[in-house]
């Protein structure tokens, strides 16, 4: 069996870093990047983004080196992706920064409103119903985080996770202190209203859930294969119908509900943020769709039918 | 920032600085570049008559005192004109951020006046606007004077500094009053439950001049090492 050599080069000034030899000629970029390692400790192989180019796309961990297009001695150049962390870390943060602060503001923890207020309860019904949801959201979230997705990349730049824990805290410290404000208004058409916005609510997180669960039986534990989702027998998938990423669509519905709910433009403010990095989201996950897949059902948009 | 110091706007994209070299043409449809070198030649006139009444209300008063009531309209028309800028940046025939342009054009939009602070980014923005619209009107015409450009990228050095200063200054004199006047601001309770104290988001817009200030002024050097003195910069990675 022909071994292969592997030289490494950095991509940006051609400085060559590491030389291997008799390296297996089906060894995945993985054991290549393993191999990295060693020889320079502080890349560990999540920061290493190799490729065949210095300005081409980076090498995925399966690909297999004799199936890339080169010769016995390889050149692969290196980049270095920075500092990382698992999108398990980021989530779980996020997540449960959010969760703990919107309590804080209801408990009416010292400091927050006047001293007059410290540890009372607020008079209104919706204030006790917005703090089931919120939590209740962002306990779902965590759940989901640990048990249910099955993420595509083990990790992300470091500095993602002070961008998102700045915007989903921050966000939480805002809603939560006007929602459980002493002078807190109750929605114009009161129980109506309540009783309406809590409903829509409560079944976009279901259908929000419900997509989670579908999208994660895709793909079996470990792998990171990509199908084209298809609507199951539960109802709330059927909008896989008309829409590539109904999680996302379902998840804007839910803030819509929140924001009805609590009539508070802070929520509102919150809700029309997540939709428009969403519908990012949602277009460019409809554009892959589409490039990898050339039976993609054409009625379907990316977040909302038919508009959008 | 609000002296809008964002280089290749308003149609005109530093490619076209270089385009004399290699001869590419940015791809900009006839309507597109037909509006945006109307906007350009209009904000530059617009900012020229402006500079005009500022230098002769100083030779007919002899001071300064009541230059911002006198110039407060036309002002106040060209600034908000000024949003059409944002509005060039969604629709895309201009290649900068939104985010960024929307930064610096709402940062102009709430100044307060007092009379020394205000001369100071007052004269700044005239002279700053009067060469950005001109630098962008003529790179779009594709004739652009060496002058134009030179002045676009070495005046700023002073301008800048000044500009800012000026506008902190304002800000500052500006403070006692809006606190005791509660303008702009919304208090609860509402039937919206939301609040905004316009004092302290001014207080918060002074201390974000820290962090911003330096990253604009340096990446406008880095332009103008580029530009100016065909420096090539090496990029870092995200």
């Amino acid at each position: 069996m022909k071994h292969y050599e592997v030289e490494i080069l950095d991509a940006k000034t051609r400085e060559k870093l590491c030389f291997l030899d008799k390296v297996e000629p089906q060894a995945t970029i993985a054991e290549i990047k393993n191999l990295f390692t060693k020889t320079h400790p502080q890349w560990y192989p999540a920061r290493q983004s190799l490729r065949l180019d210095p300005k081409g796309k980076s090498l995925k961990d399966e690909d297999v080196l004799q199936k890339l297009p080169v010769g016995t001695t390889a050149t692969l150049f290196f980049r270095d992706l920075g500092a990382q962390i698992s999108w398990v870390t980021v989530f779980l943060t996020e997540y449960a920064g959010p969760l703990f602060i919107y309590l804080l503001f209801y408990f009416r923890v010292p400091f927050i409103y006047g001293h007059k207020y410290d540890f009372t309860s607020s008079r209104h019904t919706v204030v006790h119903l917005a703090c089931i949801c919120h939590s209740s959201h962002y306990v779902k979230r965590l759940l989901e985080t640990l048990f249910v997705h099955r993420f595509s990349h083990g990790t992300m730049p470091l500095r993602n996770i002070f961008k998102n824990c700045t915007y989903y805290w921050g966000f939480a410290a805002w809603m939560a202190y006007y929602i459980n404000h002493p002078l807190y208004t109750p929605p114009t058409y009161g129980a109506q209203q309540v009783k309406l916005a809590l409903t829509i609510f409560v079944i976009c997180q279901l259908g929000n859930f419900s997509i989670h669960m579908a999208l994660r039986d895709l793909r079996p534990a470990g792998s990171k294969t990509r199908k084209i989702p298809y609507p199951t027998k539960n109802p709330f998938t059927w909008l896989f119908l008309l829409v590539s990423c109904p999680n996302y669509t379902y998840e804007v519905g839910s803030w819509i509900g929140f924001a009805i709910m609590t009539q508070c433009v802070p929520v509102a403010l919150f809700s029309l943020v997540g939709f428009t990095q969403m519908t990012i989201w949602a277009k460019g996950k409809h554009r892959s769709y589409l490039k990898e897949f050339r039976d993609y059902p054409p009625l379907r948009m990316p977040i909302i039918p038919f508009l959008l | 920032m609000a002296s809008s110091e964002e280089d290749g706007t308003n149609g005109a994209s530093e490619a076209s600085d270089e385009k004399e070299a290699t001869g590419k043409r940015r791809r900009l449809g006839f309507l597109a570049t037909a509006w945006l070198t109307f906007y350009n030649i209009a904000m530059t006139a617009g900012w020229l008559v402006l500079a005009i009444a500022m230098v002769r209300f100083y030779m007919e008063k002899g001071t300064h005192r009541g230059l911002y009531k006198s110039i407060q309209k036309t002002l106040k028309f060209f600034q908000t004109f000024a949003l059409l800028e944002v509005v060039h940046c969604l629709i895309g025939i201009v290649p900068t951020s939104v985010l960024v342009t929307g930064v610096q054009v709402s940062s102009r939009i709430f100044m307060i006046q007092n009379e020394e602070s205000v001369v100071l980014f007052l004269v700044s923005w005239t002279v700053t606007e009067i060469t950005r619209y001109s630098f962008y009107t003529f790179s779009l015409l594709d004739h652009l004077p060496h002058f134009i450009k030179w002045a676009r990228y070495n005046f700023f050095i002073i301008l800048y500094p000044v500009g800012v200063a000026g506008e902190l200054l304002t800000i500052y004199a500006a403070l006692p009053y809006v606190k005791k006047s509660g303008m702009f601001s919304v208090r609860l309770p509402n039937k919206y439950n939301v609040s905004f104290d316009y004092y302290y988001f001014l207080l918060i817009t002074m201390a974000s001049y820290i962090p911003l200030f330096p990253q604009l002024y340096f990446h406008m050097l880095r332009q103008r090492r580029k530009v100016l003195h065909g420096e090539v910069i090496v990029e870092k990675d995200d």
